[in-house]
């Protein structure tokens, strides 16, 4: 991947052969703009400057005009997914059973706000509206598994813990 | 070529002209923000509100984006729409009270205290720099970004953009940026000054009048109006540099 990126910033006419086939699909219309951004997360898992420049030109769009539906969508990141994903529910009962004090600690922890990713690229911290599981509130997902009654102590240390172990590995 | 009627009077205009053009046509006064000839309607601001319909089935639709319609029977300054203006306009001016364009509007309907508390943004999101970046200067370079709450005119990815060519066009047409008047300085969030401004300026000098000048410098008609009114802490309902400059004169 480090080499395409090398190669789309010079600007040379050999592109990510994952962008052109995904060109290849569609007809270039403004029409597919949300097709194509949502095609290309699949590919990187997130928004690369370079692949949205390069999707604009080929749909015709302007790029501030596809930056601003990259934006708009809650679905399009575009910054680098982490090797772990720490989902905390903001909706309306984990709110009032206190997550806002899970979130502030999981950002304080990690250093990082809701929607961005750590500098070592270990974890991304992101909210979601509800998960529907009110019941066990606050409700911090960590790929995938669900962890209910979250204290803010719990999910510092379900943050911390296998941060520790990656360093052992090391 | 559809036949409306604005305020009780007929008028046939061309098809797809707005209901805000027909009325303007007309002669009606309709207060509008994010509106600009030469530029797409936005319907941002909703400052063009009127009443559209009889009776209960009367709604409130922004002008500048409603077509004009066969039989349509519009009125432009009815109660209810004058209470929805005074509305927006404090809204407005809570959000960028330093903005003379707003105070000025504030000023001419009768918004004399926002009951909201002042947010000091720099931004309405009237949309007029994104416009007129695309339409008129053919550059496109800003655009709206996020959404809700956290939405904003940049570039994209906040940097310098290759389209830009610093032409200047967003700033000559803000609303909020430009013609900063003492607002963000006076104690309240409406200023009020222009509000009781009277002319009074022309007794001073031959032929010099506010407008000619940033408002109220002169301070003639502030002292005026304390001298009239008479009002307790008549002073501190009054802009900033009104203020000071009436503590120089004397």
């Amino acid at each position: 991947m480090k080499k395409n990126k090398t190669k789309t910033t010079k600007g040379s006419e050999a592109g990510d052969p994952r962008l052109d086939r995904i060109f290849k699909s569609y007809e270039g219309r403004a029409r597919d703009t949300v097709s194509v951004l949502q095609d290309i997360q699949d590919v990187y898992g997130y928004l690369p400057e370079d692949a949205l420049r390069k999707a604009s030109v080929f749909l015709g769009v302007p790029l501030p005009e596809i930056f601003g539906v990259a934006t708009f969508y809650r679905m399009f990141r575009l910054n680098a997914p982490g090797k772990h994903t720490v989902t905390a529910c903001v909706g309306t009962a984990c709110h009032v059973r206190g997550v806002t004090r899970v979130v502030d600690e999981l950002s304080r922890t990690l250093g990082v706000e809701p929607g961005q990713t750590t500098p070592d690229g270990n974890y991304s911290l992101e909210t979601v509206a509800c998960l529907g599981c009110c019941a066990i509130g606050p409700v911090v997902v960590k790929d995938g598994q669900y962890h209910g009654n979250v204290t803010p102590q719990g999910a510092r240390k379900l943050v911390e813990k296998p941060a520790r172990t990656a360093e052992v590995a090391k | 070529m559809p036949t409306l009627k604005i305020d009780g009077l007929d008028v046939t205009v061309d098809a797809g002209t707005s209901v805000l053009e027909a009325a303007r046509f007309l002669g009606l006064e309709i207060p509008t923000l994010c509106h600009e000839d030469g530029l797409e309607a936005y319907g941002g601001c909703r400052l063009c509100v009127v009443e559209v319909g009889q009776g209960d089935k009367s709604r409130l639709v922004s002008s500048c984006t409603y077509p004009a319609e066969d039989g349509l029977a519009v009125r432009t300054n009815t109660k209810r729409v004058a209470r929805t203006r005074k509305m927006l306009i404090e809204l407005l001016v809570s959000l960028v009270p330093s903005s003379k364009v707003l105070q000025d509007l504030a000023a001419k309907f009768g918004a004399q205290k926002s009951r909201f508390k002042p947010k000091h943004e720099d931004c309405i999101l009237c949309g007029l720099c994104v416009r007129m970046c695309k339409e008129q200067m053919m550059s496109g370079a800003i655009e709206f970004v996020g959404r809700g709450q956290k939405r904003r005119i940049t570039t994209p990815f906040d940097k310098k953009s290759e389209l830009c060519r610093t032409c200047g066009g967003c700033m000559y047409i803000c609303p909020v940026c430009t013609l900063r008047c003492q607002g963000p300085n006076a104690p309240t969030t409406v200023c009020g000054s222009c509000l009781t401004l009277e002319p009074t300026c022309i007794d001073h000098y031959d032929d010099y009048m506010c407008y000619l000048g940033p408002t109220g410098v002169c301070g003639t008609c502030v002292s005026e109006k304390k001298h009239k009114g008479g009002e307790s802490g008549g002073d501190k309902e009054l802009c900033h540099t009104a203020n000071t400059t009436q503590q120089q004169r004397r």
